[in-house]
């Protein structure tokens, strides 16, 4: 593999993994205060395949670059971090939490769709193993949109407000990463372009199906993934807390 | 000196140990276990994780490696491997059998999965009574691998092994 490639890829494999981790931290937060028990478990369930879904893209990042992926979980400041900022957003109230992992399951499970030809084999692999566990996550959510969206006048306002919040931000997850085009020339990931097409379509059949209209102005549209809000740095002092007061310490 | 066993033998005692969270089906017959491989006093396993994020997955590699060790193989190398992804398909007939008289409703073929947004699957059969009249209460259970279900005949509240 080329150098230039090599180095694209690892930024792709970090961004993808970034994404999953601060995904997965900002749900966990409804641990413990999920509104009904059962969806408290299902959406500690997704978390934590999310988490899995980080452990495999640092591990192919690990294969290229020998980097630890607990020192790049726990040991990176905001500014090292790239994931998009839709991720890193507060967890707000149930209608915003579902309608970020319904819009994020989307975009993934069509990507992992898009990348399982991939003509890097261990990429390809891992793509494999995620698309098994991610149709639980879009039919968990997708069902999720529909029932805020056609449940109460309460729960479509609060839905319809979660959407108007983050159309724009979730425009990010297709904004190709500096160097990507080297890695879509050699089949490596696919073209971000299509995939967005198809989720666009998807996307607005559904959002709209379930009595939503899609906002006229999409707002604030996050184009470089070196770019964070401020809650990103709050969201890594809770999580990296442990691990930089002792560095030894043990899983349980 | 000591003989050690066989690639056969290895293979029986890793099938003595119980999947962490359903005790009542073995590693083996689950389909982690991939491969034994025996190069002189080095044992070479190959495992396949379950569910990505599985939490068992650190405690069945130590499992893996502190059998063949128990063997007396001084050295153990327990390797993941991710392809061919881990299917519910390996887990052999007699497992699901006790899986269903444990009160978990076994996978189905994978050839029966639906397509990618699926909201009206085929009714799970209850693993108590036998009746194919049940709701889905929870595509997620109380471990990654489980769904929640409830009988309307029995209405006994049951779990399933999501097909994958």
């Amino acid at each position: 593999m080329r150098p230039e490639v090599r180095e694209a890829l690892i930024a792709k494999l970090t961004a993808l993994a970034d994404d999953e981790v601060i995904l997965a931290h900002r749900n966990s937060e409804w641990t413990g205060h999920g509104p009904i028990l059962e969806e408290d478990i299902a959406l500690a369930n997704i978390v934590q395949d999310e988490l899995g879904h980080a452990t495999l893209w640092y591990g192919l990042r690990q294969a290229l670059d020998g980097s630890d992926p607990d020192r790049l979980a726990f040991f990176r400041d905001a500014y090292e971090y790239r994931n998009c900022e839709l991720v890193e957003l507060p967890k707000g109230d149930w209608a915003f939490t579902m309608l970020r992992q319904f819009l994020f399951d989307l975009y993934e499970t069509l990507w992992l769709e898009a990348a399982q030809h991939s003509t890097y084999q261990p990429l390809a692999e891992a793509v494999q193993k995620i698309m098994r566990e991610e149709r639980f996550h879009l039919q968990h959510t997708y069902a999720w949109v529909e029932r805020l969206g056609l449940g109460t006048e309460e729960s479509n306002r609060r839905l319809q407000q979660a959407l108007d919040m983050q159309w724009g931000y979730a425009q990010q997850l297709f904004v190709p990463i500096p160097g990507e085009e080297l890695l879509v020339a050699e089949g490596i990931v696919p073209d971000l372009a299509p995939i967005k097409a198809r989720w666009l379509e998807l996307a607005t059949r559904h959002l709209q199906n379930s009595g939503l209209k899609l906002p006229i102005n999409p707002g604030y549209q996050p184009t470089s993934r070196a770019g964070h809000t401020e809650h990103l740095w709050s969201i890594l002092a809770e999580m990296q807390s442990t691990a930089r007061w002792d560095a030894e310490a043990k899983v349980w | 000196m000591t003989t050690l066993p066989s690639t056969e033998e290895v293979w029986q005692a890793l099938a003595r140990i119980p999947d962490p969270e359903i005790p009542v089906i073995n590693v083996v017959e689950m389909g982690i276990v991939r491969d034994v491989r025996l190069e002189g006093p080095k044992a070479i396993i190959s495992m396949t994780p379950t569910f990505s994020g599985c939490p068992a997955l650190h405690l069945i590699r130590a499992q893996l490696e502190e059998t063949a060790r128990s063997l007396g193989f001084a050295e153990v190398e327990v390797k993941t491997v991710l392809s061919p992804p881990w299917s519910t398909d390996w887990i052999t007939p007699e497992a699901k059998e006790r899986l269903r008289q444990y009160g978990i409703a076994p996978p189905r073929p994978t050839r029966e999965r639906g397509a990618l947004i699926e909201l009206e699957a085929a009714p799970t059969r209850c693993p108590r009574c036998g009746s194919f009249n049940t709701s889905v209460k929870n595509t997620f259970g109380p471990t990654l691998c489980k769904a929640i279900h409830v009988c309307n005949d029995c209405k006994e509240p049951f779990e399933s092994f999501k097909t994958v």
